[in-house]
């Protein structure tokens, strides 16, 4: 069990964490400040600032490749490649050889089948783990077992099972997806309060109103947690799965490039790879926020 | 005076809990008759068994020995004859003031009551206790007093035939307990329930009740003395202070509270 509760990130501590990221930038201390910051300067201190970060990569990029790494691609080189890359995402060539928008689309697809799956195995597994002491006595010790293990251990398992790559490969996300669905599902059982539970008794709720009016409800802001997490590790786990698997997607891009000594492309996909990371972190927590009860908002 | 038939009626009750530690006797040979339209108090030390008593009644919990009777008929589980408005409010934080309170409504006179019927039902009980203005306000958005004011409102709304207040008041800031303590008082006058109040709180009880029991300590709680409070209704606070029987209420459960104290705290 304590191994299993590090993974738990309870929803109630992270709005504090987030309103900290979103009240940036943080004013100076007024002793130190000689002037209060105007409106522009707060304006403009979110674009700046990175702004400036990413120029000094630039630059320490730049001196890199001219003295230690001649190896490596200069800017403008990987700038002419992203460019390239851009100017016709959605070619098809052959079933081997398409535009960057159907390699992250393929990706994206495998990423949402597994997760998907993940869900609808974990949530009804996390609830039953939660609410029932035999389950979790039956069931948390293999989960504890097989969840610090690598998703792409399994990857071997699943060729074997459906002797092709794209179920593998949707195996290994739903793999990846379901240990912090059901951890956090359950746990998010178990915290609710037994005053609810008390209310729902003197209600004389019944079962099924009992899980669609308070269990569910309650648990949900948990489930988000756990679904966030999920797919942001979903996301990094299948670019390495399919440079295993090969066919079209992301992950086997950058291998494919790699054989070709393609190194821009390389870093043009590992940008959108991040790019993409971050939409859906960001949609995911739109979701979860939207029904986080926990915080006052 | 004519002999009315008690609706509730609490038994010779005992109630054992099986602990790691062996079994422990909380309460043992309760009996107490409570009248229509009767409000009781229990007051007594913390951990003398006063909240276990309510879960009893409640139906939370079941009796070891001994029966309790609404209305002549056994309580074997909880329900809504016998609402409790909770010492933490326990409202459901993912639904509106308005939600927690359309939730008891819905369940329990879904099949009796048009929709139209039972939104006007529960504006009514929200108006009742003055929170209409935050209908639809989250949990989260609302102080503790408005709060227990909703929880009050969503007990009411079911219709019990007894309303119990588990330590209603015990989480507030005085100024807010007094204010909720003189709507309490309003809302009995107005409708009559028949109400069982938990507290700590000499005051309140004497205040708010017909009747305080008081419960002498654990292991094996019972009821030490009973005292009828003989003041008129409608009650001020103000005008209560220098009141004789005020006074005399006030100070038979102090005694009573003083002999009883638990050396553990000292």
């Amino acid at each position: 069990m304590k191994t299993a509760a590090l993974a738990i990130v309870a929803p109630m501590e992270e709005p504090s964490a987030e309103k900290r990221e979103s009240r940036e930038p943080v004013s100076p201390p007024r002793e130190t400040a000689r002037h209060e910051p105007s409106r522009l300067e707060m304006a403009l201190r979110p674009v700046l600032l990175p702004a400036i970060t990413f120029a000094l990569v630039l630059l320490g990029w730049t001196v890199m490749q001219a003295t230690f790494v001649p190896a490596f691609p200069d800017v403008p080189a990987v700038w002419n490649k992203a460019v390239e890359i851009f100017s016709n995402p959605f070619y098809v060539y052959g079933p081997n050889d398409m535009g960057i928008a159907w390699q992250v689309m393929y990706s994206l697809g495998r990423v949402l089948a597994g997760f998907f799956l993940a869900l609808a195995v974990g949530i009804p597994a996390g609830f039953l783990i939660g609410a029932n002491r035999t389950f979790e006595q039956a069931w948390m010790p293999l989960i504890a077992i097989l969840r610090p293990v690598s998703p792409l251990a399994w990857l071997p398992i699943g060729l074997l099972v459906f002797r092709a790559v794209d179920p593998s490969a949707i195996f290994v996300i739903f793999i990846t997806s379901i240990w912090p669905v059901i951890l956090n599902t359950a746990a998010g059982v178990k915290a609710i309060p037994q005053d609810y539970l008390n209310v729902a008794r003197v209600l004389n709720f019944n079962r099924r109103e009992m899980v669609t009016k308070i269990y569910v409800p309650a648990t949900l802001p948990y489930m988000l947690t756990g679904m966030q997490l999920s797919l942001g590790t979903a996301w990094m786990v299948i670019v390495a799965a399919e440079m295993l698997t090969g066919g079209i997607g992301i992950g086997f891009y950058i291998w494919d490039e790699w054989n070709n000594l393609s190194v821009p492309s390389i870093i043009v996909a590992i940008v959108i790879i991040g790019c993409v990371g971050i939409m859906l972190e960001t949609g995911m927590g739109f979701v979860r926020r939207r029904y986080d009860y926990t915080g006052k908002e | 005076m004519v002999e009315r038939y008690p609706v509730l009626q609490i038994s010779k009750v005992g109630k054992t809990f099986d602990t790691r530690s062996g079994s422990f006797e909380a309460l043992r040979d309760v009996d107490l008759a409570i009248h229509e339209g009767e409000f009781v108090s229990i007051i007594g030390h913390s951990g003398c068994g006063k909240s276990t008593l309510l879960n009893l009644v409640a139906g939370l919990e079941m009796v070891t020995l001994g029966g309790i009777f609404l209305e002549g008929a056994l309580v074997d589980g909880p329900g809504p004859e016998r609402a409790v408005v909770f010492q933490n409010h326990s409202l459901l934080p993912w639904l509106t003031v308005y939600g927690n309170v359309r939730l008891a409504v819905d369940k329990v006179f879904g099949g009796r009551k048009t929709s139209a019927e039972r939104d006007a039902w529960t504006r009514e009980m929200l108006d009742l206790v003055n929170m209409a203005h935050a209908a639809n306000k989250r949990p989260s958005e609302i102080s503790g007093g408005m709060k227990q004011r909703v929880g009050i409102a969503r007990a009411l709304a079911m219709e019990p035939k007894v309303l119990l207040l588990d330590e209603p008041f015990g989480a507030l800031d005085a100024l807010t307990r007094a204010q909720l303590q003189d709507s309490v008082m309003e809302i009995h006058a107005r409708l009559g329930n028949t109400v069982v109040m938990i507290t700590h709180d000499v005051d309140e009880a004497v205040l708010l009740s017909d009747r305080i029991v008081m419960m002498s300590n654990s292991p094996a709680a019972g009821i030490g003395e009973i005292h009828d409070v003989a003041l008129s209704r409608p009650r001020r606070r103000l005008e209560l202070s220098e009141n004789a029987d005020y006074l005399a209420a006030r100070s038979a459960v102090m005694r009573f509270l003083t002999r009883n104290r638990t050396d553990k705290a000292a």
